[in-house]
């Protein structure tokens, strides 16, 4: 069938909006490459220059502390078993991946959240653009994130923030909103400023919510940074998309299992976080 | 100089309020307004005075517009028209910072539903106005502790507000109010949420803090009874309006209008009391005690029936002195001897519904309010003494003496 209307030409114009920033804005995509690059390195060199048992101890007192002791030894035997099968480095630079992505999606997106729940606009234009963020197959991330820092971690950290955001900018938002109107009222009937009713009463009364939208972003960004491996970043999802490209079965569950234990860990101790800190 | 003067407070809700104004000038009702504009008229052209250490009592039936214009006197809602002086100073003209310092010394508020926030303890609770003017920690926590022990809460300090009964979470709720020191308390339905009992419990401590403490109440209420106990003057509003003001003597014997005489007949018995105007406190034990405890019980408290409850006062039987004599001869437990077809009425059931129930029943009838939480019980001569004038007001809560008829 012939086509009514020339077909929107939308993709070469994406091209040229990207290119234009990349030739004007090199420098900013340098020094954001740079910042990420760091904190990548330095929570790689911490994870990977400790000795292996006391990386496993920390995580063990922390699972004791966010569950409980059955929460405790199930982070013994897997972080024991990652090593064993020999994963032990991969694991540690996922981690750092994630970390990064996390940290970044938190840096930015609580302020973002806090945001949308104070201006009924910001959240009019937020909104469409975190269901746009989270449709997007994650994929297509990755070639705007190639385009401007080229391949390896960094691109691989920003296309997972992407995906990984938006759970918290979200659930701060709905976090702040659902706090009750009367003791918005009573916070501002006793004269409090904007700010003291945010970090004493709307904060703290959000933080569960809060917490279970960093859990959600966590995950998001553990499931692509391994699809980030694509693009070079290394870790756990290179092993699988190593394992995928050979057809090498046995290695591909190795490394698989390896992700889920990660994920499992990272799941129960951010989620303990949440918990505790409201009881 | 009065303490506050309210001038022609206008609220109307809805976008563009103001071309809605000329018609509430003209003297339109609020049905016609929201015909002619779709705005909703919260509260019409309100004017009083409140006069330092009085009790305003501001009442009304719920849509009235008593609560919009309560929030308007510390503007948590904007007015759309008028003036609020306190201390002679209009507070509608003053900038947010300006406001902030009024709302932090001068107008404390207490909310129907407490509005305590959960995350802090009751001590943090108290302080929270004080910890927002920022002061020291040590100082504010001794004002704070200072204001729980009036209102009777000394040793709840550590205790998080969800581990504290309706009637306790309002006090604090009240504390933190009094810590500020501030000239105006504002109390939006403060009682309304609690059980009729506590409830006058309530009052009784309110207007004996009072006597002691001179300060300027603006109290918000649909309850006639309270408005009558605990005011010194009472305004009344229907659709925003005020319609008349007046000591209560005043408003019972001199209404106003036919609306303020229909409101003050109803204050008349027989169709207007309800089960929790004559409920007596009932005696309850709970399932985990034996038939010697039960028996002694009845003995102390000179009664022929226990109202057995679990741990939430939910009612699960009642206990006659017959059944535990039973229980106790032949080895059963109180949990098997007890009857569980107890005659049951909420607190809003009218009197005249209650005459049957009454007096076909062989056991005093128990009044059951939300989540079958027993509530008191109603004893024949209850019903009797309701209809002669004697009702749960003043100070007739039932005493231990008291107890409970036998029947």
């Amino acid at each position: 069938m012939s086509q009514l209307f020339p077909k929107l030409p939308l993709d070469e114009w994406i091209e040229v909006i990207v290119d234009g920033l990349d030739e004007n804005l090199g420098f900013v995509f340098d020094l954001i490459s740079a910042a990420i690059g760091g904190t990548v390195d330095l929570f790689n060199a911490i994870l990977t220059g400790l000795p292996f048992w006391l990386v496993i101890i920390l995580f063990v007192l922390m699972a004791y502390r966010a569950g409980r002791w059955t929460m405790a030894l199930f982070t013994f035997i897997g972080l024991l078993l990652i090593q064993n099968l020999g994963y032990w480095e991969h694991s540690m630079e996922t981690l750092a991946l994630v970390l990064t992505a996390a940290l970044i999606s938190v840096v930015i997106g609580i302020p973002m959240g806090i945001w949308c729940a104070k201006n009924e606009s910001v959240q009019k234009v937020v909104t469409p653009l975190l269901d746009f963020m989270q449709t997007m197959p994650a994929f297509v991330y990755l070639i705007p994130a190639i385009f401007f820092f080229g391949l390896g971690k960094v691109p691989g950290v920003i296309a997972s923030v992407i995906f990984a955001m938006p759970p918290t900018i979200r659930l701060t938002n709905l976090g702040i909103r659902q706090v009750p109107a009367d003791l918005i009222e009573a916070s501002d009937a006793f004269g409090s400023t904007y700010w003291q009713k945010l970090t004493k009463v709307q904060l703290p009364i959000a933080k569960t919510t809060m917490m279970a939208g960093i859990n959600q972003s966590i995950m998001l960004a553990l499931s692509m940074v391994v699809i980030a491996s694509m693009i070079g970043a290394k870790g756990l999802g290179a092993d699988v998309y190593r394992a995928v490209t050979q057809i090498n079965i046995g290695q591909g569950f190795e490394a698989g299992l390896a992700i889920v234990i990660m994920a499992i860990l990272l799941d129960r101790i951010t989620q303990g976080v949440g918990k505790r800190k409201n009881a | 100089m009065p303490k506050i003067t309210v001038e022609n407070l206008t609220k109307i809700f809805g976008r563009q309020p103001g071309r809605a104004l000329p018609l509430v000038k003209q003297g339109k009702t609020k049905g016609e307004i929201l015909k002619e504009t779709g705005l909703t008229l919260g509260v019409n052209q309100a004017s009083f005075e409140v006069h330092a250490g009085e009790i305003f009592v501001i009442m009304g039936l719920s849509g009235s517009g008593k609560s919009t214009l309560v929030r308007l006197l510390n503007r948590l809602i904007e007015p759309t028209e008028g003036k609020i002086l306190i201390d002679g100073v209009d507070i509608v003209s003053m900038n947010a910072e300006q406001l902030q310092q009024v709302r932090r010394k001068k107008l404390g508020m207490v909310f129907q539903k407490f509005a305590l926030f959960p995350h802090r303890t009751v001590l943090e609770n108290a302080a929270y106005g004080l910890e927002i003017q920022n002061m020291p920690k040590s100082e504010r926590e001794q004002r704070a502790k200072e204001s729980l022990t009036l209102v009777g809460l000394g040793g709840w300090e550590q205790s998080y507000p969800d581990q504290l009964s309706g009637g306790m979470q309002q006090r604090v709720g009240l504390a933190r109010a009094l810590a500020n020191d501030p000239d105006v308390l504002l109390m939006d339905e403060a009682f309304s949420a609690l059980d009729p009992l506590i409830r006058k419990d309530m009052q009784d401590e309110l207007l004996e803090l009072q006597s002691s403490m001179q300060r300027t109440i603006i109290f918000i209420t649909h309850d006639l009874d309270e408005a009558l106990k605990i005011g010194d003057r009472i305004a009344l509003m229907k659709d925003g309006a005020i319609v008349q003001i007046g000591t209560p003597e005043e408003i019972m014997t001199n209404p106003a209008n036919e609306y303020v005489e229909r409101f003050v007949e109803d204050v008349d018995r027989s169709k207007v009391l309800s089960a929790e105007h004559v409920m007596k406190r009932a005696e309850t034990i709970t399932l985990d005690r034996g038939p010697s405890v039960a028996l002694q019980l009845m003995r102390d408290r000179g009664v022929s029936s226990l109202y057995v409850v679990d741990r939430k006062k939910t009612l699960l039987g009642v206990l006659t002195a017959d059944a535990v004599n039973d229980a106790k001869m032949h080895g059963k437990t109180l949990e098997e001897v007890m009857r569980r077809d107890v005659p049951k009425v909420g607190p809003q059931t009218l009197l005249n519904e209650l005459f049957d129930l009454v007096a076909f029943s062989d056991i005093p009838v128990s009044v059951i309010g939300e989540h079958d939480r027993l509530l008191g019980i109603i004893v024949k001569g209850a019903v009797l003494g309701g209809l002669a004038g004697k009702v749960n007001q003043e100070s007739t809560l039932p005493t231990e003496e008291e107890g409970q008829v036998k029947v």
